[in-house]
């Protein structure tokens, strides 16, 4: 056994806990999750098949927690887990996965499939088995501060740019705000729209935010790839920022794993609750509506539909906040087939659209959105993840798709008055 | 050993062998997944009304939406045979006559020409559950030796039992004797095989439940 697979099957004999152990002895193989999971419907391959995607975490349990399981290696009956074998599940942990949860929301014996994935990842992870694009942005994320390299300039930069175009002052460092406002790299260099509406949104609401120098990057490529050591380290950036700011709530951007990296799994990354509140930017647009803060004007009139991002909705809890804001500024509002809590993944979440490899399966998989789209036929589609936005445009763009893909916040802030005094 | 013989035998000590290694086995098998615990989640939750463990134990027998059309047959051959097992294992009189001899408690039965009835359709679902696990790709590709074997375990008791009951094949005596041993060799198996599943989904259906109620999602 090489060291690192020795490292790999030491982190896969501790993150068993008793949710696992329920979970594997209660698989009846009915193969129900597959067809929740839009890999293996696109593609036919049962090796997508989410549970059989945890083989190698299932031995190890069989071998090392079960009575008959350790009797059967005792006697050299079992079938060890093997380097060779990690790495052909790479695929199948990483690439073909973006924890989207539906597998878990379908399971008749109740497993929670992609929990057991994002632990899986941690074994794969330490094994040296994630795949380079992970790794790559990892490092980037903790050595630079941001996934795709951007350091705190280029967020300077992008403050100005603007603070030109919308002439509102973007606050940086500003002690005693109530909102921290993260971005994702994704943010930054592609959508710098969402920071113009942000600002924009928060001028009209009255509120006081910052941006913090020591932590504006909300992504957490240290989950994706499962090395909590690591996604730590990264989430401990935005707690530090958070406490010394003194802000009273955090807001995760337009990004579906910074929201599960820093809602959920933040606290328990850094071993204690937090003394501030986290809250996904439709979140707080929400609090805003019911508050009377939020007063749009006028409509949308083309034919929009809202793709949901699988960890805001499924895995995250919100659902109807993102229709409610719709709602007020679209006129012609279809959903697509399963829309909300059932929706199907873009394909490139979880840290799969990182994945150069994975591409040809990620196309493979939009297939799915795509007959989703063709449903509904929309002039535009509304989300509120810059990573679903990517994924999507790339999808489009592949099968000759023409439909623009926006974010919600920023599609919001184009329907507030262009400066306080009207109001 | 003639045939009284065995069906005495299966009747006495061989019973109280089978529950013996089946009530351990229970305990130990739940001692030994739920012994292993879990974190504390230090997030802070959000509260939504049916978002808990225990709606899901109740709210996952019942198909999420769509899935009931991408495979009917999974849903509704293993509501029969689920079903149709609790129905002949507890409300045919000679199984609760045995019931009320260890354990002192009884309920009404069926009559014994509905649940003659519901056997063969129990079965028929596990023809059908059967081949659907032959057919289909993913089923097939997912199945292992205790997949088919856990199949016959089930199937056996059944067979056996109606056989027994309408004097077909074998004599009566070694037919009871023969189903009696089946069902012991279930007892004994269902610990440590997927029929498991019996305990732990509801642990199961709870941990999902709970952990995704935490986050306000009611799944």
């Amino acid at each position: 056994m090489s060291a690192s697979l020795d490292k790999g099957v030491r982190v896969l004999k501790e993150i068993i806990d008793a949710p696992i152990a329920s979970y594997f002895s209660s698989c009846v193989h009915c193969g129900l999750c597959a067809e929740a999971c839009l890999f293996y419907t696109e593609t036919g391959d049962p090796k997508y098949t989410p549970i059989h995607k945890l083989e190698p975490l299932r031995r190890i349990y069989d071998q090392e927690y079960t009575l008959l399981g350790r009797l059967a290696k005792l006697v050299g009956l079992s079938k060890p887990v093997t380097d060779a074998e990690l790495a052909e599940w790479q695929e199948l942990v990483y690439n073909s996965c973006t924890l989207c949860g539906r597998c878990s929301v379908v399971c008749p014996v109740g497993n929670d499939i992609a929990y057991m994935v994002r632990k899986i990842r941690e074994g794969m992870s330490a094994s040296g088995n994630a795949p380079d694009g992970l790794k790559g942005a990892v490092t980037r994320t903790v050595n630079i501060g941001s996934p795709m390299g951007i350091k705190l300039p280029a967020v300077k930069a992008q403050m100005k740019h603007v603070e030109a175009d919308y002439g509102i002052a973007i606050p940086l460092d500003q002690e005693g705000a109530e909102y921290l406002v993260m971005l994702s790299s994704m943010e930054i260099i592609n959508f710098p729209e969402y920071l113009g509406a942000i600002a924009k949104i928060m001028r009209h609401a009255g509120k006081t935010w910052t941006l913090c120098s020591e932590a504006f990057e909300a992504t957490n490529a240290g989950m994706q790839i499962g090395n909590s050591d690591l996604a730590r380290v990264i989430v401990k950036r935005i707690v530090d920022g958070a406490e010394k700011l003194k802000v009273k709530t955090v807001i995760s951007p337009e990004c579906g794993h910074a929201y599960t990296a820093l809602r959920w799994e933040g606290a328990n990354l850094i071993g204690r609750p937090f003394g501030f509140k986290v809250q996904h930017i439709i979140e707080v647009l929400e609090e805003f509506r019911l508050a009377g803060l939020l007063k749009t004007e006028g409509m949308e009139t083309d034919r929009l539909t809202f793709h949901d991002p699988c960890q805001l909705a499924r895995r995250g809890g919100v659902i109807q906040p993102q229709r409610n804001l719709m709602a007020m500024i679209a006129k012609d509002f279809h959903e697509m087939p399963d829309a909300g809590f059932m929706n199907w993944c873009c394909g490139g979440g979880g840290g799969a659209s990182a994945i150069e490899e994975g591409e040809e399966l990620r196309l493979e998989a939009f297939k799915k959105k795509k007959s989703q789209l063709d449903a509904v036929k929309p002039k535009r589609l509304v989300t509120a993840c810059a990573n679903c936005r990517i994924v999507i445009e790339e999808g489009l763009e592949h099968y000759q798709m023409n439909v623009p893909v926006v974010g919600l916040t920023e599609t919001i802030a184009e329907h507030l008055p262009d400066s306080v005094g009207n109001e | 050993m003639d045939q009284l013989q065995l069906l005495t035998w299966a009747r006495g000590n061989g019973l109280n062998l089978a529950l013996t290694i089946f009530v351990l086995g229970v305990i130990w098998r739940l001692i030994e997944i739920y012994g292993l615990g879990r974190k504390p989640d230090l997030s802070a939750p959000r509260d939504v009304p049916g978002a808990s463990g225990w709606h899901t134990i109740f709210r996952r027998s019942v198909p999420p939406p769509g899935m009931f059309k991408t495979s009917p047959v999974s849903y509704l051959g293993g509501y029969v045979f689920h079903v149709g097992l609790a129905v002949v294992v507890f409300l045919f009189a000679p199984h609760i006559e045995l019931i009320k001899n260890l354990l002192g408690v009884a309920w009404p039965g069926l009559p014994s020409q509905m649940v003659d009835f519901i056997t063969v359709v129990t079965m028929a679902a596990l023809v059908v559950v059967l081949i659907d696990r032959i057919t289909k790709p993913v089923k097939r590709f997912l199945s292992t030796f205790g997949d088919w074997f856990t199949w016959a375990l089930t199937f056996l008791p059944l067979l056996t039992g109606w056989l027994a009951v309408h004097h077909l094949l074998l004599p009566y005596t070694l037919m009871l004797a023969l189903h009696i041993l089946s069902v012991e060799l279930l007892l004994i198996c269902l610990p440590f095989t997927k029929l498991f599943h019996a305990f732990t989904a509801f642990g199961s259906r709870w941990y999902n439940g709970t952990v995704n109620g935490h986050k306000g999602v009611p799944v």
